[in-house]
């Protein structure tokens, strides 16, 4: 989903990086509070993992290739606020060092792949959260449905930033309607890997799991000494 | 804690390691919705010509060890932007408690 430079015109460009600069300063703020101690090695580790998994391109139908996002899984993980950041210095390192992601884009790859992701991935895995036991599984089950959900969101969210300000000017309908056929797919290889990782983090250290803090140990049957 | 870190660390590595090399290749999903539906007017990254460009090593000419060290460069080097920013948003935040 990185946006290369020359897809938005200056003004839409310019929009995305003010409003993603103001959301990563509200992040910055919040952040403390979901981490305290652990916060930098825990986020560093968090976006470090992040960028590996961005690098591991898998098919989907019509000849197109997806990767995840990760705003779900590193809201899941490290909480939404330090999650965003993770995303965004991933998108940094990203468009600097290895030329992913326009520099002129780059407010905008924040918004798509850092803000959004990250916020819906976190409102909808509460909201499953809700709706099912407390329990170590029911966190894997609602990171899974969270990052799969985040995927088309942000595809329509491109679509509607691309209607307002797109290079080209195309039907909105025909813009949503391709991006999210494509990035339905791409939502389950997102969920799959997202509950692959959560899973094994919860089966192994569940104390590091900032979506997981209120489920109560005793729910494990035995717990972790 | 540290034990934790260091083996995360290290299945990351191995991803890029082992696993990168062998992604698909295919555009992604806006790459080839924009080459379909006729908006593909995405110019030349500024940043091109850099040593990492396009997840490559300069001068590493065997593409799945390039694409390799580059992921594991990539990773460190997140780990340490990372890691690095958020310690500079706690110290600036205790400070202003």
């Amino acid at each position: 989903m990185h946006v290369p430079d020359g897809f938005f015109d200056g003004a839409t460009s310019a929009g995305g990086a003010v409003v993603s600069a103001g959301a990563l300063a509200v992040a910055a703020r919040r952040a403390t509070d979901e981490l305290g101690e652990r916060l930098a090695p825990l986020a560093g580790l968090v976006a470090a993992f992040i960028f590996a998994l961005q690098m591991l391109n898998f098919p989907v139908v019509g000849g197109a290739s997806g990767h995840l996002l990760g705003g779900a899984l590193a809201a899941v993980l490290v909480g939404p606020w330090t999650a965003m950041l993770c995303v965004a210095v991933v998108l940094g390192v990203q468009a600097v060092l290895f030329a992913d992601g326009g520099l002129s884009a780059y407010g905008i790859n924040v918004l798509l792949i850092a803000i959004v992701p990250a916020a819906v991935g976190w409102v909808i895995f509460r909201i499953v959260r809700r709706l099912l036991p407390s329990t170590d599984p029911a966190v894997v089950t609602a990171s899974g449905i969270a990052a799969f959900v985040s995927v088309p969101v942000a595809a329509a969210v491109f679509s509607v930033m691309y209607a307002i300000g797109g290079a080209v000017n195309l039907s909105f309908g025909a813009v949503l309607a391709a991006m999210i056929g494509t990035h339905v797919f791409i939502g389950i290889g997102e969920a799959l890997i997202t509950g692959a990782v959560v899973g094994a983090v919860m089966a192994t250290r569940p104390d590091l799991v900032y979506g997981a803090r209120d489920v109560e140990p005793t729910s494990r049957g035995l717990v972790n000494a | 804690m540290k034990r934790a870190l260091l083996v995360a660390l290290l299945v990351g590595v191995a991803l890029v390691v082992f696993v990168a090399p062998h992604a698909s290749s295919s555009p992604d999903g806006l790459g080839k919705v924009s080459a379909d539906e006729g908006f593909d007017t995405g110019t030349a990254h500024d940043l091109a010509d850099g040593p990492l460009a396009d997840y490559s090593v300069d001068g590493v000419d065997n593409e799945g060890m390039s694409t390799a060290l580059a992921g594991t460069l990539g990773v460190l080097v997140t780990f340490a932007i990372g890691a690095g920013a958020f310690l500079l948003i706690r110290t600036a935040r205790t400070r202003h408690e």
